[in-house]
């Protein structure tokens, strides 16, 4: 018998109560918005509101793009690409010379060379890895312009991307694919700017900072002494224009904070209420895209099904998750202190989580935004129990499949359906064939080079740093802990999560470059080949099903697809796990079983 | 290419202006307008009602550092270099089997036992340090602990510093949503108004 589970006990009735609200608020918002998406993507949205074409026009008019063109996926790609080079360049400078821009009430000096690279990478891929210290480096102009701006473009990327793909379904005997400029546009437009407007607003009702201010300084209410002899009479409150990035840090799965804490600042996340808010906005984009695919390819069941597979991941994992962090660590229960959750007190791991939060309210954010790819968090991850910090690890791992970044989720687990269908090809010896197109050697070409680079990266990533002086140099923890910490962070980088165990001293030169680097290859090592699979289908013509075509909206398909991510996964990261969580997990419970008796 | 970098560079300028000053902008003309104390930081004055920053002796919404045996504690705090540093955020990033966690959960519970608290009463977010460094909050359990040692310090009965402390006391939104908890300032500031 394993000995992990054994440890585990059920999570308490209302966690399992909270999980299941937030799933049908999720539903019910993510049903119509993703039927919008399609709207929008279609062409459909602005040829039924004038004034909104007109307004959409007159954007890509201002751009110098022609909206009538069509793209290859070359052509298209190259556009992916130039937008990003010109997205990196700008949020660099920005960061580079914000000393010198208004809106700097702080006086934050420039950003050093190698942090700005890594910032710069790090939003205009989606991933948004924090190896800076909001509230302490950036001013108000660079959070807004240079941070906030790719949140908004890195995230309608992706969902361009995805719509791209899907055209690569529905079209036949074609060479193009769509028009990017057109598509980023009316993402952003029609998609994240409303969303993001409404709920800036609420959140910022709620206390999340909305302000143009310098920092407040507060005179406290019991001053102190520091070590050095002179008095503390202050508190220095750093405050921004919090809400309006927050809002779309959340919507567009980016997850780079204002503050360093993250969403675990209170200015950031004050209330039970915009805790739930923003879980419910990190997951509501990628769940409706699934019907947006549906609506799309003209068979809803094949949108159900993808959010059949995710689901399926996500659950147990977050149950495992909320049942892991309910644990006691073993060495503070041994000093005597009251751990049992009650009405009085949250119990369970409190080390790095907020009151207002709690294990429970930490553990399923942390399974969300991991899934989500959103990277956002609410409570330290790296101050989890080992199973508690297993769980987000390995579903940045599966490659953010489950749910996955704003469009980039989506299609990469389409990519891993084109596997699974070819498999079962392989099986019956018939030609694989999905939504109508044929399967061909290109096509699973490309996927594997989108499967397979993500998870060589992280861990060719995380053996360099751990063999390397400079690598072991960052690791804040002892033993198979510290290991975690680097295997975490090539992870995030390599998949575009952007959370991380944040004990790592990632702020150095080393991992600003390397980690940068992966998160280029998570990102464009993906996106390129499956733009290649949409022209490739593009081109084809559509074949009826027959005899032998595999349905792709059965639980049978839906088991195969869960069963190729978790073996994906499962067999490229399980050796790297047992060093690192797995271990330290035998460790833990070692450490409480004297206690048993 | 070339063509296509400059679309790229043009049309990032126009969402710049957009999504970068005008959404923003946007976004702070409506907060103030609706909500201008919690958009400005939920400051408070000594009594503990809204306050402009001149008035403010804190934010609702960010704990600070209490040591004196007259005031409810909040949590152990990470940030460096002092606790509850309100312009560095972060926890201690120690993981479940550093000694240090141990260690710190050591030193808190001497400090609470010399107040006279019972050691098997002290619930376990009172002995670990928060995510942000800056929680506002501890839970009823952890205020309920220290009632005594602020009763005495303060030469007053018992029975009102648990009245201050009940009226501050929030339980879970709609139900199930977060946690009970009391805000630790806004304790603090009640208690010093003498009510």
């Amino acid at each position: 018998m394993s000995l992990l589970p054994l440890a585990l006990a059920l999570p308490p009735a209302a966690s399992l109560v909270e999980t299941f609200f937030l799933g049908v608020i999720l539903l019910a918002l993510a049903l119509p918005l993703g039927l919008h998406v399609a709207a929008v993507h279609g062409g459909r949205f602005t040829s039924r509101t004038r004034a909104c074409a007109a307004i959409e026009r007159a954007l890509l008019r201002l751009g110098g793009a022609d909206p009538d063109e069509e793209m290859s996926w070359q052509h298209y790609a190259t556009a992916v690409i130039a937008m990003s080079i010109v997205g990196v360049l700008f949020t660099y400078a920005i960061q580079r010379l914000q000393h010198l821009l208004p809106l700097n009430p702080d006086r934050r000096p420039p950003v050093a060379p190698d942090l700005a690279f890594n910032t710069a990478v790090s939003f205009v891929t989606n991933t948004c890895w924090q190896a800076y210290a909001g509230e302490a480096t950036l001013s108000h102009l660079t959070q807004m312009v240079a941070l906030a701006v790719q949140n908004f473009i890195s995230a309608a990327t992706g969902m361009a991307v995805l719509a791209a793909f899907i055209r690569g379904f529905t079209r036949s005997s074609t060479a193009t694919i769509g028009n990017f400029w057109v598509d980023l546009v009316r993402g952003i437009l029609w998609v994240l700017l409303p969303l993001a407007l409404v709920l800036a607003v609420v959140l910022a009702g709620q206390g999340v900072v909305q302000s143009f201010a310098p920092a407040h300084a507060v005179a406290l209410v019991e001053p102190a002494v520091d070590g050095a002899g002179t008095a503390v009479t202050t508190q220095t409150l750093p405050v921004g224009p919090v809400a309006s990035q927050v809002a779309i840090k959340q919507l567009g799965t980016n997850g780079g904070g204002y503050y360093n804490a993250n969403s675990a600042h209170p200015f950031e996340n004050p209330t039970p209420l915009t805790n739930f808010l923003e879980l419910v906005s990190l997951l509501l984009v990628p769940t409706a895209l699934c019907f947006t695919f549906g609506a799309l390819v003209g068979d809803q069941r094949q949108g159900w099904a993808l959010l059949a597979a995710k689901t399926a991941l996500f659950i147990p994992l977050v149950l495992v998750g909320i049942a892991a962090e309910q644990r006691v660590n073993p060495r503070l229960a041994a000093l005597g202190v009251a751990t049992t959750p009650s009405a009085e007190q949250p119990g369970g791991n409190m080390e790095g989580k907020e009151v207002r939060f709690g294990p429970t309210g930490s553990a399923v954010w942390a399974a969300a935004t991991t899934a989500a790819s959103n990277g956002a968090v609410n409570a330290m991850h790296d101050s989890f129990t080992p199973l508690g910090g297993l769980v987000p690890m390995l579903l940045i791992q599966l490659g953010e499949v489950v749910f996955g970044g704003v469009g980039s989720g989506l299609y990469a687990l389409v990519v891993f359906a084109l596997v699974a269908v070819f498999l079962a090809g392989l099986m019956v010896g018939r030609t694989p064939e999905y939504l109508g197109k044929k399967v061909g050697g290109f096509e699973m070409k490309m996927a594997a080079i989108a499967i397979l680079l993500p998870c060589i990266t992280t861990l060719v990533g995380t053996a360099v740093a751990v063999s390397t002086a400079a690598g072991r140099a960052g690791i804040a923890n002892p033993g198979p802990h510290g290991f975690s910490e680097v295997l975490y962070a090539f992870s995030s980088a390599a998949n575009n999560n952007g959370s991380s165990f944040a004990g790592l001293a990632a702020g150095t030169p080393f991992y600003d470059g390397l980690l940068g680097i992966a998160m280029l290859i998570g990102r464009f090592w993906v996106m390129l080949p499956v733009l290649a699979i949409a022209g490739s289908l593009a081109a084809k013509k559509h074949v009826p099903p027959g005899a032998g075509t595999l349905p792709t909206h059965t639980p049978l398909f839906v088991a195969l697809l869960v069963a190729v991510v978790l073996v994906v996964g499962a067999l490229s990261f399980f050796p790297a796990l047992a060093l690192g969580p797995i271990v330290e997990e035998l460790e833990f419970s070692g450490a409480a079983r004297p206690l048993a008796t | 290419m070339l063509r296509q970098t400059i679309t790229a560079a043009r049309l990032l300028a126009a969402l710049t202006l957009l999504t970068g000053v005008v959404y923003p902008l946007v976004v702070t003309g409506i907060a103030r307008l609706v909500a201008p104390a919690a958009a400005a930081g939920s400051l408070v004055d000594r009594t503990g009602r809204p306050a402009p920053p001149a008035a403010a002796v804190g934010s609702a919404l960010i704990g600070q550092d209490f040591r004196g045996d007259r005031y409810l504690w909040g949590r152990p705090s990470a940030t460096a270099p002092r606790p509850y540093q309100g312009d560095a955020s972060g926890g201690s990033n120690l993981g479940p089997l550093h000694p240090d966690i141990t260690a710190a959960a050591e030193a808190r519970l001497a400090t609470l036992a010399a107040g006279g608290a019972a050691i098997a009463a002290v619930p376990v977010d009172l002995v670990t340090a928060s995510a942000s460094g800056l929680d506002p909050h501890i839970s009823p359990a952890a205020a309920a602990v220290q009632i005594a040692r602020i009763a005495r310090a303060r030469g007053i009965p018992e029975d009102r510093v648990r009245e201050v402390v009940r009226r501050h006391m929030v339980g879970r939104t709609l139900g199930i949503l977060g946690e009970p908890r009391v805000n630790v300032l806004l304790v603090n500031l009640a208690l010093d108004a003498g009510d």
